[in-house]
């Protein structure tokens, strides 16, 4: 298919751009293939250049012959393009419309665009499995999955005790929701302990047992110890489940574990949650009254509390109890994975580091197989039924800003890492967030055809705008306060549209300024010291006093 | 007080989540707990004068309990062995903490190591004058007036006092017999940008058709006081229902057909009953054990309090929209034209000038726009036992809404949240004289110049620990008219002030310290760099004793305070 066919109307002159806290721009509207783009005349005013595949949703008005669309973004962003002549605005809506819905992947952008910046390191190397779990003591990297036959949401190297044969990994696959078998996750090295994760067991409504998944959970057991399940789901949700041949590991089959359930919401629960949400941010005429009650109906911020919970019970298991832990939920590639991955934000300090961060992006969430082609496939103004979409990722993400709030020194990088991993999920020119499992990335051949969005990230310049000027490598567990009080709206997300952050901005640049100032005097006064000690050590004289 | 011994100590606001154990002595200001624990015997003091209420809940089999609850919101329980001695000790404390005469009051007793010349010389520290002339009064629009000598014609206002310069003391005077308390229309800020001038005075006494011509010609006067603008608007500070009701007492507001030349405007700012009740609610929210999302929320919602907040905060916008936008002088008032009518002008003369975000200007505004102008710290903030339907937070709200402001301009106040947090503390512990009484006359008549301290210097000489690290003065936020935006969502808890337990425990790493301790380093880093070339070669340089890099007080490098423990509401059960 040629883009071509879809745009009917290349180019329009005389169109306003109208953006909340930012000057109107008067000029020609173009459409590619994969961007909209407007550009005034005038050589101070900035371009927009926007994704086909940021546009959530548009919306067209007509006044006379003028008509209007407004653009609602994967971001949140909402704008305003006036249109003179109502044919060309119809035929720019219906452009757009159907190039921000485009079927195929492999029409998508990361496929065409080529990078403007010279790749240090290739981003689609940066995380390779086998650098990462190599060292851990009695865990090995299991092939077995290498052509996705086991499991088709696993990437081909998996971590699995040492003394469980693939095997056996085959029959437990068999046990589990999308053949999503227990593999390791993290491994605690103060005290050895390690956090699972997998998906639901099929035990059915006969209560179904599988030796070989009891054998395997149990082999992550130190002699003598025990060990916590944690279900992501409510008793009664994971009763319930049995009836469609799920279900939860029963006490009697594996007495040396505890189960402990929560209540994380499903995906479907989630996008309800952020569409509620949004709707309220971008009211401004609201009272008070009004929005607290429509915040407290959203549920968002009740959702960020739980998965912090959560993720805190696990942390807690393993680093206060010293207690290895298995998580689940029912698939085991949303919830499951909100868990895991902040636990290790909590436990572990290379997590909170910009490349370490990659790396838990990267294993828990790429390779572990969270669908972000799904997941990412709308966003808050989806008028359609929610189906596949939710905010897992974003809540994840949102999760992870409360807890460099709270720890602003202890996070290598500061909020616009967060920032930008949220927008590249949802529309990216890089390859990294497409398709659904490791299995996709690789029939689609992204690492051939796509640039990956750690290339870009992993570069000097890139990494000094995102790096926090507060950092000090903090080597503790942090342990976050998930009391209500303590936790806020994500304004850099929700808000960051409909408030000006001049003044913030220029906070933040302040306090740069301080450090930065602060750096400057210390280098100058070491050197000053040590033009000192040579002179002491030249000048008889002083040596003699 | 004999002391009582096995007493057990529960202060959750400052995170402790276990009793101690010590031994709790009653002086005449403190009550003092000192913990039996030979290595830290750490003692915790809680001021009489802070106490807001004790209370005795019912005996459990390890003792009887008692409860304080403190005016910064620390709850405080106690646990005594023996009923009869808990019986006794809520008795005297109860006495204790309610003072009925000024002669009891903290303040009187409080001796800082300060002579009888810095004693009266901390009383000159804040001049109320010079800061009119820094904004350029008197001047041909604007002069002072003797008429209040001696308090004589409104006893609740300050004996100097500026007003328009066409305004005769006949006018004055028969404006003052038409206002509520006579408290008739005087300068609180004078804009010199635009000429344009902020007063303040108390409701009209015009029922539902009383009318006084020289109450008319003061307006008149003020609207002539601004040359670049041919109307003023009167803002009255009360919901319209409220004005309304007035009438009906001879009371209310002005009718426009009476006055030519004004513009009337109501806010909607809720009464002291209706704002006491508001912070118990948001008091409550701050203490609950454990909350879910939704409790909180709606505890927010339910309390009203942000929905005050705002309110207070979107009359101090509107006024100084029409001062420094529109050049158009604005006459304040509410009821009396000492509590909404004192927030509206203070939180007007913050947004509208620079100097009163300072350290020192806002001890200005506080001593002229609350001090001076007659608002009742006694009353409102119970220093003495007595009407309980008299006391309300408005000064708390007023601390507020700067630092809702402070949120959206980090850059733009020189003092931090810390500062606004000491001062509503000590507007509430009586221990300087700065707010005790109720107006300007009671606290001469109480010789308090003679007899207690001034709060300022104090303030001053610890600023170091109130100063924001972000405040630079050329920064574009620091300068010039702020312009909030009041939109709902910008609004949040103060969690500083009514949450102690999450402020405290765990303790959070907090940049603003952080800041702090990196400029105070960079100072002590310029010093070494201007001695280091100062000294000339061969000179004495090694004698120098420089401190090593990296020794920042307050920061520790690479060994981070210990974490905090996990949240507590987690319960693992056990394997």
């Amino acid at each position: 298919m040629e883009f071509a066919e879809l745009i009917k109307t290349p180019r329009v002159d005389g169109v306003v751009l109208h953006r909340p806290f930012l000057p109107t721009v008067e000029g020609t509207l173009c459409l590619t293939g994969h961007h909209l783009i407007l550009s005034s005349r005038q050589d101070n005013t900035e371009e927009l250049w926007l994704l086909h595949s940021n546009i959530d949703s548009i919306e067209k008005r007509f006044v006379g012959s003028l008509g209007s669309i407004i653009v609602k973004c994967k971001d949140l962003r909402v704008i305003q393009l006036d249109i003179p002549g109502m044919e060309e605005c119809l035929n720019i809506s219906s452009s757009i419309e159907a190039l921000s819905t485009l079927d195929s992947v492999s029409l998508m952008y990361p496929f065409f665009y080529r990078p403007m910046f010279e790749v240090i390191e290739d981003g689609w190397n940066s995380f390779l499995p086998q650098d990462f779990y190599w060292w851990f003591y009695e865990w090995r990297l299991s092939e077995v999955n290498t052509d996705f036959s086991v499991c088709l949401s696993y990437p081909p190297l998996v971590a699995v005790p040492k003394d469980v044969d693939d095997d056996t990994l085959r029959k437990v696959s068999t046990f589990r929701h999308g053949g999503r078998f227990p593999v390791l996750s993290y491994y605690h090295k103060k005290n050895g302990m390690v956090m699972m994760r997998a998906g639901q067991p099929l035990t059915g409504t006969n209560g179904r047992r599988c030796k070989e998944d009891e054998k395997l959970i149990n082999a992550t057991l130190r002699p003598g110890k025990r060990g916590y399940i944690i279900d992501t789901r409510t008793v009664n949700v994971a009763q319930q489940a049995k009836a469609r041949g799920g279900g939860f590991e029963l006490e009697a089959n594996y007495p040396q574990w505890r189960r402990i359930h929560k209540a994380l919401e499903r995906s479907n629960v989630l996008q309800d949650s952020l569409i509620k949400l949004v709707e309220a941010c971008n009211d401004q005429n609201h009272s008070m009254d009004r929005w607290l009650s429509k915040l407290e109906a959203s549920s968002w911020q009740s959702n960020v509390k739980e998965i912090l919970t959560t993720a805190c019970l696990a942390a807690q298991c393993i680093d206060r109890e010293g207690a290895s832990v298995l998580v689940h939920g029912t698939e085991g590639t949303d919830s499951t994975l909100q868990v895991t991955s902040l636990a290790q934000i909590i436990l572990d300090p290379t997590c909170r580091t910009i490349r370490g961060f990659q790396g838990l992006v990267e294993r828990e969430w790429l390779q572990a197989g969270h669908p972000f082609q799904q997941r990412c496939s709308q966003s808050a103004f989806s008028n359609t039924k929610p189906r596949v979409e939710a905010p897992v990722f974003l809540l994840f993400l949102d999760c992870v800003w409360q807890i460099l709030r709270q720890f602003p020194c202890s996070f290598e990088f500061c909020e616009s890492f967060l920032v930008l991993l949220f927008e590249h999920a949802y529309a990216s020119q890089f390859g990294t967030f497409l398709g659904n499992s490791a299995a996709d990335r690789s029939k689609l051949s992204l690492p051939e055809k796509t640039v990956s969005l750690w290339s870009w990230v992993n570069r000097p310049q890139e990494l000094e705008r995102l790096s926090n000027p507060l950092y000090e490598a903090n080597s503790l567990v942090i342990w976050p306060s998930v009391a209500p009080q303590s936790l806020l709206l994500w304004e850099g997300v929700f808000l960051r549209w409909n408030r000006s952050s001049k003044c913030l901005d220029e906070a933040y640049e302040e306090m740069v300024h301080i450090i930065e100032y602060n750096k400057e005097l210390q280098n100058k006064v070491n050197s000053l010291r040590r033009q000192l000690a040579e002179l002491e050590t030249e000048d008889p004289l002083l040596q003699e006093s | 007080v004999i002391p009582v011994e096995n007493v057990r100590l529960l202060d959750r606001s400052s995170g402790q989540r276990k009793a101690s154990v010590g031994t709790l002595y009653l002086s005449a200001t403190h009550t003092i707990f000192v913990e039996n624990n030979p290595e830290t015997r750490k003692e915790t003091w809680v001021l009489h004068s802070m106490v807001s209420s004790v209370d005795r809940p019912p005996s459990t089999p390890s003792g009887s309990q008692l409860v304080l609850r403190c005016k910064d919101f620390r709850v405080y329980q106690i646990l005594v062995p023996q009923e009869r001695d808990c019986v006794d000790v809520h008795a005297s404390l109860v006495r204790l903490s309610r003072p009925e005469k000024y002669s009891e009051l903290y303040c009187l007793s409080f001796n800082p190591s300060v002579n009888k010349e810095e004693r009266e010389a901390s009383w000159s520290f804040i001049d109320l004058m010079a800061d009119y002339k820094r904004m350029g009064v008197p001047n041909n629009l604007w002069v002072s007036t003797t008429v209040n000598n001696e308090y004589r014609v409104c006893d609740t206002y300050p004996s100097e006092l500026f007003v328009p310069k066409s305004a005769s003391t006949g006018v004055i005077v028969g404006s003052s017999r038409f206002r509520s308390r006579g408290r008739f229309p005087a300068l609180s800020y004078f804009h010199q940008d635009t000429l344009a001038a902020v007063c303040r005075c108390s409701q009209p006494l015009s029922g539902f058709s009383g009318r006084c011509q020289e109450d008319e010609l003061m307006l008149q006067a003020v609207m002539k006081s601004n040359p670049g603008s041919d109307y003023i608007y009167v803002v009255d500070t009360r919901p319209k229902l409220n004005a309304m009701a007035n009438r009906a007492a001879g009371k209310g507001y002005e009718n426009e057909d009476h006055y030519t030349n004004i513009k009337l405007q109501f806010i909607g700012i809720e009464n002291i009953h209706v704002m006491r009740s508001s912070q118990q609610k948001i008091i409550d929210v701050g203490e609950m054990r454990a909350p879910s999302m939704s409790d909180f929320l709606w505890g927010l919602e339910n309390s009203g309090w942000l929905k005050h907040i705002k309110a207070v905060l979107d009359a101090g916008v509107f006024i100084a929209r029409a001062v420094a936008d529109e050049g158009v002088s604005v006459l304040v008032h509410c009821s009396d034209g000492w509590d909404r009518t004192a927030q509206a002008c203070s939180v007007a003369s913050i947004l509208l000038d620079p100097f009163y975000r300072t350290l020192r200007g806002f001890m200005v505004l506080i001593e002229r726009d609350w001090v001076s102008f007659g608002h009742k710290f006694s009353h409102r903030y119970a220093h003495l036992d007595g009407d309980p339907k008299e006391v309300s937070p408005v000064i708390d709200q007023f601390l507020e809404c700067v630092w809702q402001l402070s949120e959206q301009f980090p850059c733009a106040f020189e003092f931090n949240e810390r500062f606004l947090i000491t001062l509503h503390t000590y507007i509430y512990s009586c221990q300087y004289g700065s707010f005790m009484g109720n107006c300007q006359k009671e606290r001469r008549d109480l010789r308090l110049r003679e007899r207690s301290h001034s709060v300022w210097p104090q303030l001053w000489k610890d600023r170091s620990d109130y100063t924001n690290p972000l405040y630079q003065a050329e920064q574009s936020q620091s300068q010039g008219v702020l312009k909030p935006n009041t939109s709902p969502f910008y609004f949040k808890m103060w969690k500083g002030l009514y949450n102690h337990v999450e402020k405290s425990v765990p303790p959070r790493q907090s940049p603003a310290d952080y800041l702090s301790a990196v400029r105070e380093e960079s100072q002590q880093l310029e010093e070494e760099l201007t001695n280091h070339q100062e000294v000339a070669p061969g000179g004495t340089a090694h004698q120098h004793q420089h401190h090593q890099p990296g020794s920042r007080q307050g920061i520790q490098h690479n060994t981070p305070p210990p974490p905090p423990p996990p949240p507590t509401n987690l319960e693992i059960p056990p394997v």
